[in-house]
């Protein structure tokens, strides 16, 4: 953290002042940091799509955007972060929400008492009217003491307005017990003094001082101006008639809700699984196959001879130029990007936690709670991102099992694309096995972790954001930015891993590692040795080694048990680089190994399971095997509750 | 009354939140004790959706029973009827 803080110091020069933008989570503060410098910053409709701080040049100052936040103290590792930006802001701006000013202006009164310099963004007053409310401007900013700009940062309306007003920044009006109080620390500086006041640790030990017990008092009266001022400005003129407010109830009534969801669930299937999967893949890896690859080897028949050593690395079966480059655009670009459009728009339009309230309770059982629905969402198109995302839940135990259950269980989009090409050519019975098997997976790994670790899960205390009209722009631009990130990335480890492949097939190496991986491949999990090469590809990016699979000719139910073991192995190596980031060495290497074991120990299982089912009766072996499966997940589930119980 | 009794459409009041760290989250995001809320939807067996002027906030269902609230009138009532539902235990 303190390099962080040094780094900015360094980076902004002495002369040069700072000015952080700070709010509530989910009040726009990110576009509006798009809109004053130009830079892209991820943007979704749920709290906390900023997770990292950007910063930028604002003419001779300097801006940054920190997350969102509902106050300053040290509850989370975030919350430290944005406190120190603030305590060593030359200026801050704080975005508020015009639709929830009581929420947010318990911030904006803590950034007064603190008497930094501020100004405050009065975002999205263009909802204002839709949801029956008036503001009285005048009032406000006399109330608050600084300068009020109204904004509609998503049309970029106000911003040059601001840029005028910025130099009015000033500090904004006390609150007449925290001036009492502020008395028993002279001599500090007053965003410090105010901190240990309200009890912060971290803070309080910075300055050889025992942290204050006025919280409580702070924290009320705190409240009480918050509440004061936005009743005094805001007035209700007729009743909320939004449709986005009606909306928003059905979809998390039950009844309307529950069939909402399943309909949202068949159309992602309906764009990812057959659009983007199978009519968009099927032409551009026509394309790539049927055009691209004969024209590059016609190419280099010209100056190499093919069969040479390098002319067999570059277009050879596993050739840099053929296969990783169909691969990478052909497939995984446009399923990744079909992905992750589909993911803009529910992120967007406020669905997310939605969803959320919706399964909070089925979450539950897994340890978790409904806010954990997001990483796992988002899991499915990129499992790197979601681990990033886990650090939106509360709890080291929370984060520790849905980074778990990420990294066994839920398969990323690229990964995906790869599997529904294979499954969908086994058939629709292979495909619900499949999403059973996923299911089953994170629901009895879920539970046993949540009757093993200590602790319960966190009950539910969320926000929630309206729901808005996803803007075309910014779901484009988030699509396009976000594969265009996945792409490079992805592309050079399939360069990288298609050049391994070459090289082990070249040298022989490969077929001294497949037979030593005999035992594990041929005598355990039932599946021809060349699988091998799968797995060891599997290390590097799971998609990689998927579509390994696809290059070897097995029976169906072989196919199967090698998808399935490929889904449950080890994540791709950005994921684990993000794990050991995350959850520290020693729990990054645990998890790891886990993995790895649960993996080839499921997939085992998974292949006796089926020549089991396969021998009592051929015809029905896919709903046999379902039916055992769904059988033992009951018998684990009902242990560990019954369990617990007990405990 | 505490919360977990409280239906849809309901007016209420909150009299206390028992767990500290609760309180002080649920203070920032703007709902403390004396907040006067409606009780804008319940998922069966699941969180509590309150709304307070434009904004909701979901509590979920193990918090419910940690939060006392004063019901001031029923769903569909005109008038607060508070005086003989007061006090009545979860």
């Amino acid at each position: 953290m303190l390099n962080m803080i040094n780094k900015i110091i360094k980076e902004t020069g002495l002369g040069q002042k700072k000015i952080v933008l700070v709010g509530n989570p989910n009040v726009g503060k990110s576009v509006f940091f798009h809109q004053l410098t130009g830079q892209y910053v991820d943007v979704s409709n749920y709290p906390g799509t900023t997770i990292e701080f950007c910063c930028s040049k604002l003419g001779d100052a300097f801006l940054m955007d920190t997350p969102g936040v509902y106050g300053l103290s040290s509850n989370t590792p975030e919350e430290s972060l944005v406190r120190d930006t603030v305590l060593t802001a030359d200026i801050v701006i704080n975005v508020v929400d015009a639709v929830h000013l009581d929420r947010d202006f318990f911030l904006t009164c803590q950034l007064a008492d603190m008497g930094i310099p501020m100004i405050v963004v009065l975002n999205m007053v263009d909802e204002l009217l839709a949801r029956g409310l008036k503001l009285n401007l005048v009032e406000l900013k006399q109330r608050l003491g600084v300068p009020v700009v109204p904004m509609v940062a998503t049309k970029g309306k106000g911003i040059d307005l601001l840029k005028r007003r910025l130099h009015q920044a000033r500090p904004g009006r006390v609150s007449d017990v925290v001036d009492g109080l502020l008395l028993n620390y002279p001599g500090l500086r007053r965003g410090d003094a105010l901190l240990i006041l309200e009890g912060d640790p971290e803070v309080a030990a910075r300055c050889n001082l025992a942290p204050g017990g006025e919280k409580g008092i702070i924290f009320a009266d705190r409240r009480r101006r918050a509440n004061e001022i936005a009743s005094a400005v805001l007035r209700e003129k007729t009743a909320d008639t939004a449709f986005a407010t009606r909306l928003g109830h059905w979809l998390i009534r039950p009844i309307t809700g529950i069939p909402a969801l399943l309909l949202v669930l068949w159309l992602f299937y309906e764009l990812v699984g057959v659009f983007f999967a199978q009519i968009v893949v099927g032409y551009t890896e026509g394309l790539m196959q049927g055009c691209y690859e004969p024209w590059v080897r016609s190419l280099f028949a010209n100056v190499i001879d093919l069969q040479s050593l390098v002319g067999v690395m570059l277009t050879g079966q596993f050739g840099l130029l053929t296969m990783a480059i169909t691969y990478v655009l052909g497939l995984l670009f446009p399923l990744v990007l079909g992905f992750y459009l589909v993911l803009a728009v529910l992120e967007d339009s406020g669905y997310m936690p939605r969803i959320a309230i919706l399964m909070d309770r089925l979450m539950s059982f897994l340890g978790l709670n409904g806010q954990a629905v997001i990483p796992m969402v988002l899991g499915f198109g990129c499992v790197t991102m979601a681990l990033i995302t886990t650090r939106l839940l509360t709890t080291e135990r929370e984060r520790r099992i849905a980074t778990l259950l990420l990294a066994l269980a839920v398969p990323c989009s690229a990964q995906l694309a790869f599997v529904t090409a294979i499954l969908g050519s086994l058939g629709l019975g292979y495909m619900l096995l499949y999403g059973l098997i996923i299911f089953s997976l994170m629901t009895g790994v879920g539970t046993v972790l949540n009757r093993f670790m200590t602790g319960g899960s966190v009950p539910l205390l969320l926000d929630l954001p309206p729901m808005r009209f996803p803007r075309l722009d910014n779901v484009l631009r988030k699509s396009w930015t976000r594969t265009f990130s996945f792409i490079k990335e992805a592309f050079p480890v399939f360069l990288g891993g298609a050049f391994l492949l070459s090289l082990l097939s070249i040298t022989g190496l490969m077929n001294k590692i497949e037979q030593i991986m005999e035992p594990l491949t041929i005598s355990w999990l039932y599946l021809p040795n060349e699988t091998a090469s799968a797995f060891i590809m599997g290390f590097i990016r799971r998609d990689f080694g998927t579509a390994r699979i696809m290059g070897i000719p097995m029976d169906p139910l072989q196919t199967f048990v090698a998808l399935v073991t490929l889904t449950m192995f080890v994540p791709c190596i950005a994921s684990t680089m993000v794990i050991f980031k995350e959850r520290g060495w020693r729990e990054g290497t645990a998890i790891w190994l886990l993995i790895s074991v649960l993996a080839f120990m499921g997939g085992g299982l998974l292949s006796r399971l089926l020549s089991f089912a396969y021998g009592l009766y051929p015809a029905i072996t896919l709903p046999l095997t379902a039916l055992i499966i769904l059988a033992i997940l009951f018998v684990i589930v009902t242990i560990s509750r019954w369990r617990r119980t007990l405990g | 009354m505490m919360l977990d009794k409280v239906k849809r459409g309901d007016l209420i009041k909150i009299v206390s939140i028992g767990e500290a760290g609760v309180r002080e989250n649920a203070l920032r995001m703007g709902i403390d004790e004396g907040s006067i809320l409606v009780c804008a939807e319940v998922i069966p067996a699941g969180p509590i959706v309150l709304r307070k002027h434009r904004q909701e906030v979901a509590i979920g269902r193990s918090l419910m029973c940690n939060i006392a609230v004063e019901l001031l009138a029923r769903a569909g009532e005109a008038r607060p009827a508070c005086i003989n539902l007061t006090g009545e235990m979860c």
